[in-house]
């Protein structure tokens, strides 16, 4: 991975947690990426804002839908992972 | 307290534009959902939903009188009709002033506003229809009948979203029951099928994709329709006067409030106004035959409603025939529980009992009889219709077989 890409995705993850921790009223330095979004006190509904807010930042279509728990198209499991399925979103978007 | 009856029934809907067709859909096991034809549906999502076919409005209503109405109260109109049409009631001056209307609806006229918004901010026109008001109104439907059938007494709209026509019936039959009039035209209608309309649920992310399998394992949402139906209630000491055939007994209503979550559905809210409602119809859960659920077919709903269900009915919860004919109607919002009711009534007078189709595989959560797939037949004697709105506003009705 060159050095541009790492600064592209640093980016994407520095905005993906600044919108997660707009959700949960904290700072996005309190987040880290093993957190899961229930245990920052984000509900379903809270989940839904945080997905329309990373469309909207990324110009991007997140294939999620709340009636699917496992989320085959998208892993919301934790921070982390979120911030992993938003870069591969972008880089498709890219490509 | 008085009794109440109900003698007439119509209805508009994905299923069929009158009640005969509508029940033989139902029993039939038709489903109405499809593909969407509104304008700019390219740029939904959300691509399915149940729309009414073939209701042609200019058959219906003149071109003078259809400038006034908006299409869920062309619906609205055409299902009171058949339901006045059938009921035999001659609404004369002095019974006008006995009867009046109650009418559910969440959007009222959402397609009026859809239009004009796309007129003055789309294509940037600075003048609309002088009617826009009259048609968008949530009351446009209500007094339309009430003009249309000299209904002078109590009328009103209801707006509690997917349980707005549940409440507006409830309050016709406690309207009669209360002696405050003699006979009510009560149900709802719902026409949001168009870009905005849709546009604003799929930002919700709880609507399917393919199709409504309520209470499946692989549902994955609910689908919206359009439709309503209209009933015609009187007491049944003046439907006996005229000798009027009776459909069925409105035999309790319930409602609650969850005042827990806007969007997440509750436990304890649905549970008490099942409750409610049988208390209020004098009648233990063991004499529950039927019930159609609300049973839109999210994950959400399905779950705690079956429940809410193994709580009410307690250890017989799993043998009572629970349908959702969501599946087959699509969610109509504000008019879906008075088509509902449609199927509460057929079960009752036909016996049969109307599928939950689309339904592919049982969920080890939902330990209901869902009726899947194929319609059944059965004697109900009494049958209970679920509704439990976004906002967590609950009301259930209970109807009884006339003997």
């Amino acid at each position: 991975m060159g050095l541009d890409t790492m600064q592209g995705n640093n980016l994407i993850a520095e905005r993906v947690m600044r919108i997660i921790a707009e959700q949960a009223l904290m700072e996005p330095s309190e987040l880290y990426p093993e957190q899961r979004l229930v245990d920052l006190g984000i509900d379903s509904l809270g989940l839904v804002e945080c997905i329309f807010s990373i469309e909207e930042a990324f110009g991007i279509t997140v294939p999620f839908n709340a009636n699917t728990p496992d989320q085959p198209g998208f892993d919301i499991s934790s921070v982390g992972a979120i911030i992993a399925e938003v870069e591969k979103l972008v880089a498709r978007q890219a490509a | 307290m008085r009794r109440v009856v109900i003698t007439g029934a119509g209805s508009v809907n994905p299923l069929g534009a009158n009640v005969a067709d509508t029940w033989a859909a139902m029993q039939a096991g038709v489903c109405g959902i499809g593909p969407l034809t509104c304008r700019d549906v390219e740029r939904l999502s959300v691509q399915v939903g149940a729309e009414i076919r073939g209701f042609a409005p200019e058959n219906h209503f003149a071109k003078s009188k259809l400038a006034l109405l908006d299409r869920f109260s062309q619906i609205a109109l055409c299902a009171a009709r058949e339901a006045v049409l059938q009921s035999g009631l001659v609404i004369t001056d002095s019974l006008g002033l006995r009867a009046g209307v109650i009418l559910g609806t969440a959007g009222g006229g959402n397609i009026t506003v859809d239009e004009n918004y796309r007129a003055v901010y789309e294509e940037g026109k600075n003048r609309v229809h002088p009617f826009v008001v009259p048609r968008l109104m949530h009351n446009a439907a209500t007094s339309h009948l009430a003009m249309e059938f000299g209904l002078r007494g109590a009328s009103f709209t209801v707006s509690t979203a997917c349980a707005s026509s549940n409440h507006a019936m409830g309050q016709a039959f406690q309207l009669l029951r209360a002696g405050a009039a003699d006979v009510m035209l009560a149900g709802g209608s719902e026409s949001m099928l168009c870009f905005g309309g849709i546009k604003a649920w799929e930002g919700l992310r709880v609507m399917a994709r393919d199709t409504c399998r309520p209470f499946s394992r692989d549902r994955s949402g609910m689908v919206q329709g359009e439709g309503g139906a209209v009933f015609v209630f009187e007491t049944l000491e003046h439907a006996k006067a005229r000798g009027a055939e009776i459909l069925a007994e409105v035999a309790g209503f319930g409602m609650s409030s969850d005042a827990r979550d806007i969007v997440m559905p509750d436990l304890d809210g649905p549970v008490r106004a099942m409750r409610a409602a049988l208390d209020d119809a004098g009648l233990p859960p063991e004499a529950v035959d039927y019930v159609n659920a609300h049973g839109t077919g999210t994950a959400a709903n399905d779950r705690t409603e079956a429940q809410a269900l193994h709580v009410v009915l307690g250890a017989k919860a799993g043998e009572v025939p629970v349908s959702s004919t969501k599946s087959m109607h699509g969610h109509l919002i504000g008019g879906t529980s008075a088509v509902e009711l449609l199927a509460c009534l057929m079960a009752i007078r036909e016996s049969v009992i109307a599928p939950t189709v689309n339904h592919r595989e049982p969920d080890p959560e939902i330990l209901l009889d869902v009726v899947p797939n194929t319609a059944r037949r059965a004697r109900v004697d009494v049958a209970m219709s679920n509704a439990f709105a976004f906002g967590g506003l609950n009301a259930t009705l209970v109807l009884k077989r006339w003997a």
